[in-house]
């Protein structure tokens, strides 16, 4: 069947070509595949027939419909929260040159893909503070992963620590990651009051046989890691390694985790200019130290600086391939080949169009967002809200502790427009009564006064029904 | 002579670049929250002071981005025939679903309610892709092929576990791609490797003596990477199956057998689909792509969490788990490259589907025959037709005129077309590994095989100008040595102004 998309379908080209290579017909280009495996028929898919462009357009965008349109921007929290994305980023991403090319495996024909990933390497090593941050992972929890995997080959022990402030969700990534290995997975609790991870706690579980301590800051939960220099330092005397995972967002705000001691930083790229998607294509943020040790530890792609074989042009490069599966195979620091190098571009797009000034001052208006809402709920809903951690500072996140169930709050705001807080509920049972709900640069003060006035008409209500 | 130029225009490295030190963001509502304190807010010790990235012009930042562009090479700039990265055509209608600002907007923890629409979608794709695969459920978890692998050989492990037979051994073929043994090792596998038999297939008395009670499985994928079908894959899957072991579809090279025959039916147990390579999402510089892992009933269990089900007409996700290997990721998987994917599969439809296959392998033969006739390069394994790729050997200008499989490379680069995968598989000396999918047209192909033979001609009467390649290109060749030296290394501008 002739097709646009596959030139060579054409009749008479494909008569022509089949005469070439000597045969009669497609068939006899199958013939060792067993005859018994040989479909008779066509595969049931699509719509059982090639549509035209305006049709397949049409049945995309009526599903479309069916998908709810966001009156107020949503207040939902978690591994993601919505950022704006400016049209600068989503109109370079669509360079064809860029989108369309393979990885770079020839670099001189693909410099200026290899420069674009440079860039990014470097900004990201400038915002988490550290010389070497890799070409991008698939998203911040398998970045994760890798990062822990890499601190035990590292170290070559067989026990980490983990803060429950790493969150749910990549706690169960992480585990996912570790089967196979034999590796004893601690997990440290968080001080309830302050909601950073309980340093008396730290103090008995990190020991001489731990790989790396794991903290995220801010926590999943938005708290901020206040005594986090303790942390570093108690690792680091357990000969140990300390891995930060870090919203590259609130680093425009907060200490680069290379400057209180991270010998491996990680992060999610998402609020960077990448959209959210329904939750992917993102991007994992994974770097280190200048340190050859963990340089040879680290997964994925890396872009290196070098010159032309004459001297006379400067050019960038894979590097390091020998850590990787295509030589290396089963002794590879990791199965990684495609990663989120377009998702990368998009990301030094993003920090270039921003600027360090342009970062701190968004991350700064995101602080203020954070402080009001809190403000916003401490005195209008002091009765029946409060903060899950109530000597925590927050930033970005806010998890909001309800006297009842919260989902039916959920539930209830969402009649009222406003999609709150994520309910904690499916991944933490014991957190059946939180909301964890999320502000940005999206939301003004009116979306924030508009939430809290939602959730006290639906308590009121919720209370007056109850009674 | 009319020679190709790629473009060249020195720009410097940012954050290095000169820039603005406060040039004046406008962000959005900003001035609404000026009284808010935050100074007073946040504990002294963790503020930030400053963030060495200067700040650009909105203009500079779209030319550098778009220069750095035209230094780049995709397939909608020519061809590349990368063997088993599958470099199709990415159809343009795909981008609707990037340019969407709804799904740009979406919030994975919207309730499922909201998003009905966009679920049918995916559960209608999952059909789909069953049907393709012929397996019997798949999760979108995986967020590209090499996780697929990993998640895949988290399954066979569990399997095993809950059968209460310690098997630690994963079969891998000498011709498969790197990702399946680092894969198996990543899952705790010792990795036992399979020899290729003269006719490219694997050897099935090796692969006999190799089956124990420590088999766990099998990864292979079929097309190999040689392009050739395994012929006794009946023989492969018995003897697996015969030892109790698992049989683990590498879907990379899916397009030589699309709509043609399908895994399940070949008796593999679980497949990984790469829906950049097979269903056009683009490879972006080397990703996101996206991926699917399917599986047999049998093993439905263990598929990753959350899947997605349908009850009483409505889809939800379903994070019960009871032997399933758990999470690949945060959330349901790479949403864009799936949902290109179902626009992909909608506007070709059934007969689409196997077209792309038969002209893709039609393709590869035309190729195959042509570059064959010529003689300058050997094709090992015999002339039995290909699937999907075929590995030439460049051994014969090497040994003749000293020049290279990457000498070769780069004298194609300088002819405005990209290389093929080089030195890869590795059973093939100076390979040259050549997929180029049904999207290429004939004169596409004519054109690229003139390349190979005016290359090989050239070697025999100048291999030094060869050998000096690429001189058209953004940059000369590259000194990797130098890239890649310790004392050398730069892998970001921090060691730039460390040395300054």
């Amino acid at each position: 069947m002739p097709h646009p998309w596959i030139p060579n379908s054409d009749p008479e080209i494909k008569k022509y070509m089949l005469s070439v290579i000597g045969v009669n017909s497609i068939e006899e280009l199958f013939e060792d595949i067993p005859e018994k495996y040989r479909l008779k028929h066509l595969l049931k898919v699509g719509m059982g027939k090639p549509l035209s462009e305006l049709e397949a357009k049409k049945v995309f965008e009526e599903k479309l419909r069916r998908v709810y349109r966001y009156e107020v921007p949503p207040f939902l929290g978690g591994e993601y929260c919505l950022h704006y994305v400016p049209e600068v980023v989503k109109s370079l991403l669509l360079r064809d040159e860029f989108y369309t090319a393979y990885t770079p495996y020839q670099p001189e024909i693909n410099q200026g893909l290899l420069q674009a990933l440079f860039e990014y390497q470097s900004l990201m090593t400038e915002l988490y503070g550290v010389e070497v941050v890799n070409a991008s992972m698939y998203d911040g929890s398998t970045a994760l992963a890798e990062a822990v995997r890499m601190a035990l080959r590292a170290t070559r022990r067989r026990k980490i620590v983990v803060s429950k402030g790493i969150g749910p969700m990549k706690m169960s990534v992480l585990r996912t990651w570790l089967k196979g290995l034999e590796v004893k997975i601690v997990e440290a609790p968080l001080d309830l009051d302050k909601g950073t991870t309980s340093l008396s706690r730290l103090y008995t579980l990190v020991d001489g046989e731990t790989a790396a301590l794991v903290t995220s800051n801010p926590t999943f939960y938005g708290s901020i890691e206040s005594e986090i220099d303790e942390q570093a330092e108690l690792i680091h005397r357990k000969g140990g390694l300390f891995i930060v995972f870090a919203d590259p967002i609130s680093l425009g705000v907060l200490k680069a985790p290379g400057e209180y001691g991270a010998d491996i930083v990680v992060g999610e790229g998402q609020p960077l200019g990448l959209g959210l998607y329904y939750g992917g294509s993102t991007l994992g943020i994974l770097g280190t130290r200048k340190d050859l040790r963990l340089i040879r530890q680290l997964p994925g792609r890396l872009v290196g600086m070098t010159t032309t074989l004459d001297g006379t042009s400067r050019g960038f490069a894979l590097v390091l391939q020998t850590r990787e599966q295509h030589i290396r195979r089963e002794r590879a620091t990791s199965n990684i080949t495609t990663n989120s190098a377009l998702a990368a571009i998009a990301v030094a797009i993003y920090v270039t169009y921003m600027g360090g000034a342009g970062l701190k001052r968004l991350a700064r208006s995101i602080a203020a967002r954070t402080v009001y809402l809190i403000e916003q709920v401490s005195t209008k809903l002091a009765d029946s809200v409060r903060l899950l951690f109530a000597g925590a500072k927050y930033f970005k996140q806010v998890p909001l502790r309800f006297n009842r169930a919260y989902e039916q709050i959920f539930n209830l705001l969402l009649k009222q427009g406003v999609v709150g807080g994520t309910p904690l509920s499916r991944y933490e049972p014991e957190y059946s009564d939180v909301g964890l709900f999320c502000v940005t640069e999206v939301h003004s003060k009116r979306h924030i006064d508009k939430l809290v006035e939602s959730l006290r008409e639906v308590i009121k209500r919720e209370h007056m029904e109850a009674s | 002579m009319n020679i190709w130029r790629q473009a060249r225009w020195l720009e410097d490295i940012i954050p290095l670049k000169k820039g603005f030190k406060n040039l004046l963001h406008v962000l959005p509502y900003e001035d609404e929250f000026k009284d808010v304190d935050v100074n007073h807010y946040l504990p002294e010790k963790i503020v930030r002071r400053d963030i060495d990235i200067p700040a650009y012009p909105e203009l500079e930042v779209v030319r550098h981005y778009v220069r750095l562009s035209q230094e780049s090479y995709g397939v909608n700039t020519g061809t590349v025939p990368l063997g088993s990265c599958t470099m199709k055509y990415n159809p343009k209608i795909n981008d609707v679903v990037v340019k969407n600002e709804v799904l740009e907007e979406l919030h994975p923890e919207t309730p499922e309610e909201l998003v009905q629409g966009l679920l049918e979608i995916l559960w209608e794709l999952e059909q789909w892709l069953k049907e393709i695969t012929g397996m019997d459920r798949c999760s979108f978890q995986v967020p590209a092929g090499a996780a697929g692998e990993l998640a895949g050989a988290l399954i066979i492990r569990q399997y095993h576990i809950d059968r209460g037979e310690n098997r630690d051994e994963m079969l891998v073929p000498d011709s498969a791609h790197g990702t399946n043994p680092a894969s198996a090792a990543m899952a705790g596998f010792k990795v036992v490797t399979l020899p290729t038999d003269t006719n490219g297939n694997v050897d099935t008395e090796a692969l006999k003596a190799s089956v124990s009670r420590r088999t766990a499985g099998l990864m292979l994928t079929n097309p190999n990477t040689l392009g050739l079908f395994e012929e006794h894959i009946d023989k492969i899957s018995d003897i697996i199956h015969g030892a109790g072991g698992l049989l683990y579809y590498d879907g990379a090279n899916l397009n030589g057998i699309l709509g043609v025959a399908r895994p399940g039916d070949m008796g593999f147990d679980i497949v990984h689909l790469n829906l950049h390579k097979t269903f056009s999402a683009p490879h972006g510089g080397g990703g996101p792509g996206g991926a699917a892992i399917c599986v047999k009933k049998e093993l439905e269990g263990y598929l990753p969490r959350p899947l997605l089900t349908r009850s009483g007409g409505r889809f939800v996700w379903d994070y019960s788990c009871d032997k399933c290997i758990g999470m690949m990721r945060v959330y349901y998987g790479n949403i864009i490259a799936l949902l290109r994917t179902y626009l992909y599969i909608l506007m070709l439809g059934p007969q689409g589907l196997r077209e792309v296959c038969e002209v893709s392998v039609l393709n590869t033969n035309y190729l195959m025959k042509k570059l064959l006739n010529s003689g300058f390069y050997e094709l090992p394994y015999g002339t039995r037709p290909r699937k999907h790729e075929v590995v030439f050997s460049a051994r014969k200008l090497k040994k003749d005129v000293g020049v290279t499989a990457e000498d070769v490379a780069k004298a194609l680069l300088d002819r405005g077309l990209h290389a093929p995968t080089i030195y890869f598989p590795l059973i093939v000396e100076e390979a040259l590994m050549i997929e180029l999918t049904e999207s290429e047209s004939i004169y596409d192909i004519e054109r690229y095989v003139e390349a190979l033979i005016e290359i090989a001609k050239e070697a025999y009467r100048d291999p030094q100008k060869i050998k000096n390649s690429p001189k058209h290109t953004t940059v000369s060749r590259l000194d990797l040595a130098k890239a890649n030296h310790p004392r050398t290394l730069v892998l970001s501008t921090k060691y730039l102004k460390e040395s300054s």
